[in-house]
C-alpha cells in the first residue's frame, strides 16, 4: 500500500533533452482528478510516464494492476476514458494514442474505487470464479442463479469502461475518396511506398493512425539514410508528398477495415487532440476509399514474454520503452531489468544506458547470442546473460524485482521482447493468403494489394528502404513465442486485455480443444478490442507446443475489421435522427398535423392515426369516428397506397399473370380487387386495379408493399414474360388519394364534380371515371374499404391539400385515422395483408377462393395451390372471434387452445389477428387465424393470457353488414 | 463493397444493386404439367455451390434491370456479367 494516493508532482522522469516534444510549451491535464503537465506532442501515457505513473488501469477480469505495456494501438492495458464536457465522453481509449492537450480530462476504468485500491482485486477474489470457459460453464448451472447472483455480480466487476448515457453531441461526416495508390501506414515502408507511386503518377493517399507520420522512424534516432539523419530524411519526404499534388496525408487515420474490390474504411480523428475545436470541425470523419492499389505498410507488433506476474506496472515491452526514451523525451525507470529473445531489446538497452539509467540486468533466452548487437552491448560494459529466462516478477502497484529461479534482480521496470509479429490485419482482412515462414505467419502477395516492410516480415530498415543506403541501426534478429522456459503457466498472461493466461489455454487443451478458433472461443484469448495484437501468435505456441504439433497445424484465427475500435458516430455519420431513416408524409400531412391528429409510422411513412378532438380520450375519439363514418361521411387520406401504373398493349395479360383474379373481361372504366400470390402461393399483395384505357391500369398496393410489388413485376415482366409490351411506372408520390366513405359521401362530392355522372347506375360499385374535381383532374374510384358508399378521389399530389380543404368546407366530412380505417374494415371482415396475413396464408386461408379465376390454367401461384400442404385440413382459416364480455378486447398476436385444462406447453391452435372495441356494434370483435377454422363455426376456444384464460366463440369473419346492402348509400 | 459491372451501366458499387437468387432457374412452360416434387423442386431447391455461382442481380437504384453474374462464393469476385435471358 506504500503506493497509495501517491502522485508524483513534476515531471521527474523526463529527460534533459532530446525526444519529438516540444519542451518549450507547457500543457496541463488531469488524470484521475489528479493534475498533470506534459508537452505538446506526448501522449496521455508518456505525458504520465514522465511523472513516473506506470499504474493506468485495472485488468478485465481480475482487477490486477496494470502499466502501460506499449507505446501504440495494440497497447491493452492503458484504456481510459476521456470527458471533454458537454456529453461528449469517450469509454476505452487507448492512453498510448490520447493525445494531450490543454485540458484534458482522462480517468481511468474499471477500478472501484480507485485505481491504486480496489476491492475487486483484493486476495485475487475474482480469479476463483473465472478460469477458461467460465462463461459456458457457468451457463450451465441453475438458470436463476446465474440470473440472480452471478450475472450482476461478474457484469458489475468485469468489463471495460462505462458508456455515455446521453446522445452524442458531436458531429461526424463521411466521404468517399478514390485513388490509384493507398498505402496504409507511414513508417518507412509506407512513406518509400508513397514516394514510389507519387513518381509513377496517380492519386496516392497515405494514411496513418498516428498524429504524426514516421512510424518506427520516430523512435529510432540512430538511422542515416541516403547519408542523411533519419529524421531529416524523413521531413524532407514527408515534405515531397506533401508538395505533391495528386498526394493525399492524412495522419490520425486509421485503416479500420477492408471491404472486396479494394474499399478501404478509414476513419479520421478530426479534434480530439483539439483543446477548442473548430465550430465547423467534425469530430471525426469516415473516408471509404476504393483504390486501384492498396500497399499495407502496418509495421509489426512486439511480443511480450509470456512469464508469471509479467503484467506488473513497470513491465513494458522494450520497443515501447524505446519509444517513450527517443520520441518522448520519458525514461521508463530508474533501474531496468531487461528480457529478450530478440536483438532489438539490445537497441533498447543501449539506449537507456546512455539516457542514464541503470541496466540492472539482460538477460537472453537463446543460448547463443552473437553478432554486432549484442556486441554493441557488451564494448558498452554491460553484462549479458544468454540462455537465462525470467520466471517471474516481485512488486503490486510497480514492479520492485525480476526472479530468475531463485534469483532476485532488484528493478523499477522490466522491459521485455519476444520479437516481431507481422501485422497481418489488413491483409487478413482482405482475404490475401498467409503461409507460416517457420516463425512468423507472412502475407502472400495477390493482385491489387501488396504488404511492405516489417509487416511483410522484413524487420531491417535497409530491407523497407529499397534502393536506398541505409545505416546505424540494430536489426531486430531472434524472437521467442510461447511459455519462457522453466516458467510456470499460472498468473503468466498471454492476453492482457481479457485475462488470459497460459494456464487457462493449458486448461483448455487439456478439456479436448484443439483448434485455435475453438481455444479462442472458449479461453476469449485474442478476442479484446485489440484483437489479440501482442498475443495471437504467443497463444498459438503454447497450444502448440502442448499438443506437440507445430504452430501452423493449430492454425492462424481470422482477422475482422475493425482494426482498432471504431465509434458508432463515425459509421453513422449524419444518418442519425431525423436523417437516420427520412420519414415519407403525404400530402395532406400538414393539415392534420394543423389538426391535431396523432400520427403511427407504417413502414416510413407518418400516418394519421386518429383526430382526437379537444377533451376526447382516444376510445372516445374512435368511436366519433366510426359513428360518423357509418352514419354520416368521413374523409381519409389514402395517399400511402402504394401506386403502379401498367400501361402497353399487353398490359391486360400481364395482370392476368400476376394476380390470381381474371383481368381480360375487366371493361374499361372498372375496377377489381386484385389478389397477387408469391410463386409459392401465399398471399403477397392486394389491391384495387381499374382499368382506364384498353392498355391502361391503375394499380394499388398496400401501402408498406409497393417497392416489393414493383420489384417482383418487374422481376416477371423482365425475365419470365420478356415478350409482353408492358411498362410499369411508380406513380405512388404522384397521386394524392382522399378516400371519402359514408351514406353521405356521393352527396358531399356532387356539388364539387364535373364530367363524372356519380349516379349509381352510371357509376357503380367498384368502377373508375376520370374527370375533374374541384376543377382539377382526378381518376375517381367507386370503392369502399369501409362497406359503406364510398369514394376513392386521386388528384395530382400538390393538388391534393387544396381539394381537401374544399371538400371539408362542406362541413358534413369528418377526417378520420388508420385505427378507425382498420376497426371499420374488421367490421366487415376485409383483411389487411400483413396483419391477417404472414406469408404462410393461402386465398383459401382467408376465405378468398372466390377471388381464383378458375378459367385461367395459370398465374404465378397457381401451381403451388394444389401442392400436398396446401390442400390439409388443418389449415388455419380466418374465422371471427366473440369474447362473452362485450367489453374484452383480445390482444392482438395472442394464441388460441382447444382445451383450458391442459398442460403446459399447451397445443396451440392458432392466434388473434386483429382485435377491436366496435362502437357500431357495441362489442368487441376479433379475427383470427384458427386451424380448420371454419369447421369450427360456433364453438368455443380458449385464450390464455397471463393472469386469466379467456373464452371466445368462434363466428364468420363478418360482423357488420353481411349482406353488402350499405355499399349502395 | 463488390463493384458490380452493370451489362448496362458499367462499373458500379454494391450498394446500388439487390440480389436476386440463382440464376438459370427457368419458370416451367405449363406448371400444370409438372408433378409436385418437380414444382417443389423448381420452387425451392437451389445449388448454393462453393465456388462459381451464377447468380441474378438487379440494379435497383439504378437502371433498374435484372441481369445475370457469375460469382465465385469464396472469393466474391465476379467473372462476368450477362442479360437475363442469355446463356452464361
Ligand atoms: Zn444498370
Amino acid at each position: 500500500m506504500k503506493w497509495f494516493g501517491r502522485r508524483e508532482t513534476h515531471q521527474s522522469a523526463r529527460t534533459a533533452e532530446g525526444g519529438r516534444i516540444d519542451r518549450s510549451r507547457t500543457v496541463r491535464f488531469t488524470f484521475d482528478g489528479a493534475q498533470f503537465t506534459g508537452h505538446p506532442g506526448d501522449s496521455l501515457a508518456s505525458a504520465l510516464l514522465a511523472h513516473g505513473v506506470h499504474l493506468m488501469g485495472r485488468s478485465f477480469k481480475y482487477h490486477r494492476p496494470r502499466g502501460v505495456l506499449a507505446a501504440g494501438s495494440e497497447e491493452s492495458n492503458a484504456l481510459v476514458h476521456v470527458d471533454r464536457g458537454g456529453g461528449r465522453e469517450t469509454p476505452n481509449l487507448r492512453a498510448t494514442q490520447v493525445e494531450i492537450y490543454e485540458g484534458l480530462n482522462a480517468r481511468s476504468q474499471n477500478r472501484h474505487p480507485s485505481l491504486a485500491f480496489d476491492l475487486g482485486s483484493a486476495a485475487g477474489l475474482m480469479s476463483r470464479f473465472l478460469p477458461a470457459g467460465f462463461y459456458y460453464k457457468t451457463f450451465m448451472w441453475p438458470a436463476s442463479f446465474w440470473r440472480r447472483v452471478y450475472e450482476p455480480a461478474i457484469r458489475a466487476a468485469a468489463g471495460l469502461g462505462v458508456a455515455p448515457m446521453d446522445a452524442d453531441p458531436d458531429r461526424y461526416l463521411r466521404r468517399y475518396a478514390h485513388c490509384e495508390t493507398l498505402v496504409i501506414g507511414a513508417g518507412p515502408a509506407g512513406v518509400a511506398a508513397a514516394l514510389d507511386a507519387a513518381a509513377v503518377g496517380g492519386r496516392v493517399i497515405l494514411c496513418d493512425e498516428q498524429a504524426e507520420l514516421g512510424g518506427s522512424l520516430l523512435s529510432e534516432p540512430h538511422a542515416v539514410i541516403d547519408g542523411l539523419a533519419g529524421a531529416e530524411w524523413l521531413a524532407g519526404a514527408l515534405s515531397d508528398l506533401a508538395r505533391h499534388p495528386n498526394v493525399t496525408l492524412l495522419p490520425r487515420c486509421t485503416a479500420f477495415g477492408w471491404y472486396p474490390d479494394n474499399m478501404v474504411g478509414l476513419a479520421e480523428r478530426v479534434t480530439d487532440h483539439l483543446a477548442t475545436p473548430g465550430v465547423h470541425q467534425p469530430r471525426e470523419r469516415l473516408w471509404q476509399v476504393r483504390a486501384g492499389a492498396v500497399v499495407i505498410a502496418a509495421g509489426a507488433h512486439e511480443r511480450p514474454l509470456v512469464f508469471p506476474d509479467n503484467d506488473r506496472p513497470g513491465i513494458m515491452l522494450a520497443g515501447a520503452a524505446r519509444a517513450y526514451l527517443n520520441r518522448y523525451g520519458v525514461r521508463p525507470g530508474q533501474r531496468a531489468v531487461i528480457v529478450t529473445a530478440c536483438d532489438s531489446a539490445y537497441a533498447c538497452a543501449l539506449d537507456l544506458h546512455r539516457a542514464g539509467v541503470m541496466i540492472a540486468a539482460i538477460a537472453d533466452i537463446r543460448a547463443d547470442v552473437t553478432g554486432p548487437a549484442v556486441e554493441a552491448v557488451r564494448a558498452a560494459g554491460l553484462l549479458v546473460r544468454t540462455g537465462v529466462s525470467i520466471t517471474g516478477s516481485t512488486g503490486h502497484l510497480r514492479v520492485t524485482g525480476a526472479l530468475f529461479g531463485t534469483e532476485w534482480v532488484a528493478c523499477d521496470t522490466i522491459l521485455m521482447s519476444g520479437g516481431w509479429t507481422p501485422s497481418l490485419h489488413m491483409h487478413s482482412q482482405s482475404r490475401g493468403k498467409i503461409r507460416f515462414d517457420g516463425a512468423n505467419f507472412l502475407p502472400e502477395a495477390m493482385a491489387g494489394q501488396q504488404s511492405v516492410g516489417s509487416c511483410a516480415g522484413v524487420f531491417d530498415l535497409t530491407g523497407s528502404l529499397p534502393g536506398r543506403v541505409v545505416s546505424g541501426v540494430i536489426a531486430p534478429r531472434g524472437g521467442f513465442a510461447g511459455l519462457v522456459p522453466g516458467a510456470k503457466a499460472k498468473r503468466a498472461f498471454v492476453d492482457f486485455q481479457n485475462d488470459v493466461t497460459a494456464k487457462d489455454l493449458l486448461l483448455a487443451t487439456r478439456e479436448g480443444f484443439r483448434s485455435i478458433e475453438h481455444v479462442k472461443r472458449y479461453t476469449t484469448t485474442g478476442m479484446a478490442t485489440d484483437q489479440g495484437k501482442t498475443s495471437n501468435l504467443n497463444a498459438l505456441a503454447i497450444v502448440a507446443d502442448q499438443l506437440g504439433t507445430a504452430i501452423p497445424h493449430v492454425g492462424l484465427t481470422t482477422f475482422r475489421p475493425p482494426y482498432t475500435p471504431v465509434t458508432f458516430g463515425t459509421i453513422a455519420g449524419t444518418s442519425r435522427g431525423a436523417l437516420f431513416d427520412p420519414e415519407r408524409r403525404a400530402p395532406m400531412h400538414d393539415w392534420a398535423v394543423s389538426r391535431g391528429a396523432v400520427f403511427e409510422d407504417v413502414g416510413t411513412w407518418k400516418r394519421a392515426h386518429c383526430f382526437p378532438a379537444p377533451g376526447e380520450v382516444m376510445h372516445e375519439t374512435l368511436a366519433r369516428e366510426c359513428r360518423a363514418v357509418r352514419t354520416e361521411a368521413g374523409i381519409f387520406d389514402a395517399s400511402t397506397l402504394g401506386k403502379i401504373e401498367v400501361v402497353g398493349p399487353d398490359a391486360a395479360e400481364f395482370l392476368n399473370r400476376l394476380y390470381t383474379n381474371a383481368w381480360l373481361t375487366l371493361g374499361v372504366g372498372r375496377c377489381r380487387y386484385g389478389l397477387m400470390l408469391s410463386e409459392a402461393g401465399f398471399v403477397m399483395d392486394d389491391g384495387v386495379v381499374g382499368r382506364i384505357a384498353e392498355d391502361r391500369f391503375h394499380v394499388t398496393t398496400t401501402t408498406g408493399g409497393a417497392p416489393r410489388v414493383l420489384n417482383h413485376m418487374e422481376d416477371y415482366l423482365q425475365t419470365e414474360f420478356p415478350e409482353l409490351r408492358v411498362w410499369l411506372t411508380s406513380t405512388t408520390e404522384q397521386w394524392a388519394t382522399i378516400a371519402v366513405q359514408g351514406p353521405r359521401a356521393r352527396d358531399i362530392l356532387a356539388p364539387h364534380v364535373t364530367g363524372i355522372d356519380l349516379a349509381h347506375a352510371a357509376f357503380p360499385h367498384m368502377s373508375v371515371r376520370e374527370g375533374r374535381i374541384c376543377g382539377v383532374p382526378t381518376r375517381l374510384f367507386r370503392v369502399s374499404f369501409t362497406g359503406e358508399l364510398g369514394f376513392e378521389i386521386n388528384v395530382p399530389a400538390d393538388y391534393g391539400p387544396a381539394v381537401w380543404r374544399a371538400l371539408m368546407a362542406s362541413g358534413h366530412l369528418t377526417p378520420y385515422g388508420t385505427e378507425t380505417m382498420h376497426v371499420l374494415r374488421a367490421e366487415k371482415g376485409f383483411v389487411i395483408v400483413g396483419q391477417e396475413t404472414d406469408g404462410t396464408v393461402t386465398p383459401d386461408d382467408l376465405g378468398l377462393c372466390r377471388m381464383i379465376a378458375r378459367s385461367k390454367r395459370d398465374f404465378v401461384g397457381k401451381r403451388s395451390l394444389r401442392r400436398p400442404d396446401m390442400l390439409v385440413a388443418n389449415r388455419k382459416q380466418l374465422v371471427g372471434l366473440l369474447t362473452d364480455d362485450p367489453s374484452t378486447v383480445l390482444e392482438e398476436g395472442a394464441q388460441i387452445v382447444e382445451d383450458p385444462g391442459q398442460p403446459v406447453p399447451m397445443r396451440m391452435i392458432g392466434h388473434v389477428t386483429s382485435s377491436y372495441p366496435s362502437a357500431t356494434l357495441g362489442h368487441s370483435i376479433a379475427l383470427a387465424l384458427v386451424e380448420a377454422g371454419r369447421s369450427r363455426m360456433g364453438t368455443v376456444l380458449h385464450v390464455p393470457m397471463p393472469e386469466r384464460m379467456i373464452a371466445v366463440r368462434v363466428v364468420e369473419p363478418v360482423f357488420y353488414d353481411k349482406a353488402g346492402a350499405r355499399l349502395d348509400g | 463493397m463488390l463493384i458490380i459491372p452493370c451489362p448496362y451501366c458499367g462499373a458500379r458499387p454494391e450498394n446500388e444493386f439487390r440480389y436476386a437468387g440463382e440464376a438459370h432457374i427457368a419458370r416451367p412452360a405449363d406448371p400444370e404439367a409438372l408433378s409436385d416434387a418437380a414444382w417443389a423442386d423448381f420452387l425451392y431447391m437451389r445449388t448454393n455451390p462453393k465456388g462459381r455461382h451464377a447468380e441474378r442481380w438487379r440494379h435497383v437504384h439504378g437502371c433498374g434491370r435484372f441481369f445475370n453474374c457469375v460469382r465465385d462464393t469464396v472469393t466474391d469476385r465476379i467473372e462476368r456479367t450477362y442479360p437475363a435471358g442469355t446463356a452464361p
